[in-house]
């Protein structure tokens, strides 16, 4: 029998507050922590107890983190779902359950293996009560899955002591119960399966965090000291980590006050009111939300870009419309974005594709933000924000300095021998601002939404609201070269693909697919709006550009026909918008699709 | 509005305040609002208030939503920063600027439309988060600009300028503030400048949020027969509970007072605001009775001006969040970045 060992998909099959999250989470953590390349995608309802929900746990030796179509084994614990559960594993996967009671006939399928744990009639005479009796459910398969697939047992009794530090009580029974399930498996199933896990060294010094924590850190370290913000599903766990670490990181040794200062808003009108009151009085600020807060923080938006007021938002997309699915992703919310509120506005969008890149560009976005006097929105998703992704370690640089963009203070002030808010001195569409009470006599003026003159004064003589306007546009040139560049890789191919966000996830696996299929593509990975040079010079250099994106209506393939007039026939959509993350075998399929169907030639080279 | 422009030279006799400056240094551009507005009254007495207080002009942030009320504030203080900033929103602006200098004062000048009605939700929260702040309402019961519907403040039965009778029942901005926690509110009337005065004084020192809800007639829409909110109604109808005063710390108070009893409110920065009672009954300690008291009154079809209720001991949004002292948005990188090496720790958490 061959034995395949890290190249599997489990999927955990749950009840959504039965506990089941900590024990999955173990399981992945443990495989992380042998060095194996872990990626977690938590697939769950809106909703806080009685409902399903999957963990899915993909380990892949070649360290493809993307979605992967099929599971190999399954751990079916939610009745009211196993028999899509049972459906979903791939001929000669696994299908764990709990034997306690026999497996219905009509759910059982030739082509797999059932692994039956007698898992509740184990656990009766071990624990008493019965809310722990469900509780160790979770454990006991876990330390089954240990033997079955040969996870180190130490790694994992080592997380059970690190976790419940503190509650030493809670030790000895979950260890108790991990035994339980690994001796069953050791005495009366086969184990190992022939599909193994072993240890490897992919990983160096790579972390496991959510985007929205690292988000959340970039805004601490970037500077921010304001966060205000209304709940929504997937953003809440950026502001509730901010005020987590700030509370850790930002109190007065002293006195122990706290150098922020953290609101719950009433809603996401008040958020963003609160973030840019205090952008403009001088202090960094950010909220976090989800399309529908995007919706409502449009007005605001739009003054933010008129009256140019540096704002700070992540965008943590969801599917929508309207309330759409709360709990998963998409990719949905550029075009609402990048042109929010009424009128000509624009908006700087900064798009990470992992946690390291949401700690970078949340710092980043802080910086760019007081320099172009204009909002930045850092766009993640649920899929990058709330699943532990493999990443890169965070790292500041201590000589860093904030960019606290064009201000003037008091003794620049008194050398100016007059001073104009909107005036581009500089030639970059950029003016000098101050900060309120900054000077007895100089410097003061009037913010508004409506037009105005280079002096802040109030006007409506059109010369002087187009002037205005057309140095809007020259500042957002201007941005176009301050923002992340796109990630190129020109190998001189006649066709590219072009992506951005958690597309990049799945994307190297889904060019290795094509690579075998003979379609070789170029590629490019956005990693901002406005889009810089290079973007139009890999358009150009290509006949033919997949744009990948996860939603129905292309927007980014909108965004770069509308911005760069590129012609739409050159632009080929990739899309899925199902509300799981894309995975590779969608891209593949799409590609390889377009490629038949337009008798397009592919390389068919025997490697040597 | 006038168009007369006012003349940069100052009287050479215009009196001189603690710091050395008239109440031209005070004011603010030509008001645009039309002649008579009860609104233009109200940025009067802020200029007189500010400058009898010798506070320095350039450390206000004026803040403001959209209306006729929410363009004031560039008739006041020009030499402080002001944001017109959207309908209704001017509540989570206040909060913003607030949060990120605590040093400068602020004053927030709304709307009945801004703040009664698009913008109620955002009124209803800045009180309950007690940002320090002075916010007054220009109260005129109607849309100005829009020229001339009925605001939600205004009255059940009273007339539009066409004669339409209002249909439905009036938001009071006071009972409200009252009820959700503000520790300062009162009620004036742009036409009685010796009361608003003092009130708005008291409410730019409270250490906490002060409401000031100032019935300001609406010349253009709202001061006919048949209206609640014009200057003939108001003078006819309103009833003043509680006079107040404003005395500096390091002033002697020997004003002479009308009969009745006093009684003196030590404000946090040593100051006292001196209230005097016209009625016995009246509490202005009291937030319960306060709202009693108003609402009564008002059933009667009296508007129950003067301070209504004030707890000098409150604590602002600051004190809350137990913020520094220091000015958030002065905390530089050294105060603000917990550096590389408690990084590599968070990293190290997440292995």
């Amino acid at each position: 029998m061959t034995v395949s060992y890290n190249d599997f998909v489990v999927r955990f099959a749950n009840v959504n507050g039965s506990g089941s999250a900590s024990a999955n989470g173990m399981f992945a953590k443990a495989l992380f922590r042998m060095g194996v390349p872990v990626s977690t995608r938590n697939i769950f309802p809106s909703n806080i107890q009685g409902l399903p929900t999957w963990f899915e746990v993909r380990v892949s030796e070649r360290g493809y983190l993307g979605r992967r179509e099929g599971v190999d084994i399954m751990v079916a614990m939610n009745a009211e779902t196993y028999a899509e559960d049972v459906a979903d594993v791939n001929p000669g996967g696994y299908l764990l359950y709990d034997s306690s009671k026999p497996l219905a006939e009509e759910l059982r399928r030739a082509d797999i293996q059932e692994i039956g744990i007698p898992l509740a009639s184990l656990l009766l005479p071990e624990f008493s009560d019965i809310k722990q009796r469900s509780l160790f459910k979770n454990v006991t398969y876990l330390g089954a899955l240990a033997a079955l697939l040969n996870i180190e047992f130490d790694v994992i009794t080592g997380m059970v002591s690190t976790q419940y530090r503190g509650k030493d009580a809670l030790i000895g029974p979950n260890i108790r119960a991990l035994e339980i399930g690994r001796r069953y498996a050791e005495d009366y199933l086969q184990s190992p399966l022939p599909m193994q896990v072993k240890r490897t060294d992919q990983l160096a010094d790579r972390i496991m965090i959510d985007g929205n924590t690292a988000g959340a850190l970039g805004a601490l370290y970037g500077g921010a000291t304001v966060c205000a913000w209304y709940p929504i599903t997937p953003s809440t766990s950026v502001a509730e980590a901010f005020e987590k670490y700030a509370n850790q990181l930002r109190v007065d040794a002293d006195t122990g006050q706290r150098k922020f200062a953290i609101v719950q808003a009433e809603d996401e009108l008040s958020a963003i009111g609160i973030v840019i009151g205090a952008a403009w009085n001088g202090a960094r600020s950010f909220t976090a939300t989800s399309g529908p807060g995007i919706s409502l923080m449009t007005e605001f938006l739009g003054l933010a870009y008129f009256a140019e007021i540096p704002a700070v938002l992540f965008d943590i997309q969801r599917a929508g419309p309207s309330t759409g699915m709360p709990t998963r992703t998409q990719q949905s919310d550029l075009l609402s974005a990048a042109y929010a509120s009424h009128g000509d506005t624009r908006h700087v969008l900064l798009l990470p594709s992992t946690p390291k890149e949401c700690f970078d560009f949340a710092a980043t976005a802080l910086d760019l933000a007081d320099r172009l006097q204009t909002p930045v929105l850092i766009m993640s998703d649920l899929e990058l924000g709330m699943n532990d992704n493999l990443s890169e370690p965070l790292v500041w640089d201590d000589a860093r300095s904030y960019d606290r963009g064009k201000v003037l203070d008091a003794e620049t002030l008194d050398t100016l021998p007059r001073f104009g808010r909107y005036l581009d001195v500089d030639g970059d569409g950029i003016g000098y601002r101050t900060y309120p009470g900054t000077h007895p006599e100089k410097g003061a003026f009037f913010t508004r939404g409506t037009s105005r003159d280079e002096y802040a004064a109030y006007t409506e003589s059109p010369e002087v609201y187009e002037h205005n306007m057309q140095r809007l546009l020259r500042k957002w040139e201007t941005a176009a070269r301050l923002v992340p560049a796109a990630e190129v890789a020109d190998r001189g191919q006649r066709a590219g693909i072009l992506y951005f966000g958690t597309s990049a996830l799945p994307m190297r696996e889904a060019l290795d697919l094509l690579e075998t299929e003979g379609i070789h593509l170029d590629t490019i990975r956005i990693r901002a709006f406005p889009f810089g040079e290079e973007v139009v010079e890999f358009i150009n250099h290509h006949d033919l550009i997949f744009v990948v994106e996860q939603n129905r209506d292309a927007q980014m393939k909108t965004l770069l026909v509308t911005e760069l007039e590129i012609n739409p026939a050159k632009l080929v959509s990739v899309l899925y918008y199902g509300g799981l993350s894309i995975s590779a075998d969608t891209i593949q399929e799409q590609v390889s699709e377009y490629f038949t169907a337009n008798k397009l030639p592919r390389l068919t080279e025997v490697k040597s | 509005m006038t168009f007369v422009a006012k003349p940069r030279v100052h009287h050479p006799k215009l009196p001189l305040n603690e710091i050395g400056l008239t109440r031209r240094d005070y004011e603010g551009t030509v008001s645009t609002l039309c002649a008579g507005c009860g609104h233009d009254s109200v940025s009067a007495a802020i200029v007189q208030a500010c400058a009898e207080l010798s506070l320095p002009p350039h450390r206000f942030a004026k803040i403001s939503g959209i209306g006729c009320s929410s363009k004031t504030p560039s008739y006041f203080l020009s030499k402080s920063h002001g944001f017109n900033s959207v309908h209704g929103r001017m509540p989570s602006v206040a909060t913003g600027a607030n949060l990120a200098n605590r040093d400068l004062y602020c004053i927030g000048v709304s709307g009945d439309g801004d703040s009664a009605s698009i913008g109620l939700g955002q009124f209803a929260h800045i009180v309950r988060r007690r940002i320090n702040m002075l916010y007054i309402v220009d109260n005129n019961g109607t849309y100005g600009l829009t020229k001339g519907q009925f605001s939600a403040t205004n009255d059940k039965g009273s007339t539009s300028k066409k004669g339409a009778p209002n249909l439905y029942e009036p938001i009071d901005l006071v009972s409200m503030a009252l009820q959700i926690g503000a520790s300062f509110v009162a009620r004036s009337f742009s036409g009685d400048k010796s009361q608003l005065v003092p009130l708005i004084k008291a409410g730019l020192m409270h250490q906490g949020f002060a409401f000031i809800d100032v019935i300001s007639p609406c010349v253009a829409f709202n001061n006919h027969n048949g209206s609640t909110k014009s200057y003939e109604y108001i003078r006819g109808h309103s009833e003043n509970v509680v006079l107040a005063d404003y005395q500096p710390a390091h002033e002697e108070i020997t004003a002479d007072y009308e009969p009745g009893t006093t009684e003196d409110v030590n404000m946090p920065d040593g100051s006292i605001l001196r209230l005097s009672k016209l009625d016995d009954a009246f509490d202005p300690h009291n937030r319960v009775s306060a709202l009693n008291y108003v609402q009564s009154r008002q059933e009667e079809g009296e508007v129950v001006t003067g301070l209504l209720y004030v707890d000098p001991d409150a604590s602002d949004c600051h004190e809350i969040l137990e913020t520094v002292s220091q000015p958030l948005n002065e905390l530089n990188e050294q105060e603000l970045c917990p550096g590389n090496d408690a990084l590599a720790a968070i990293n190290e958490s997440f292995r």
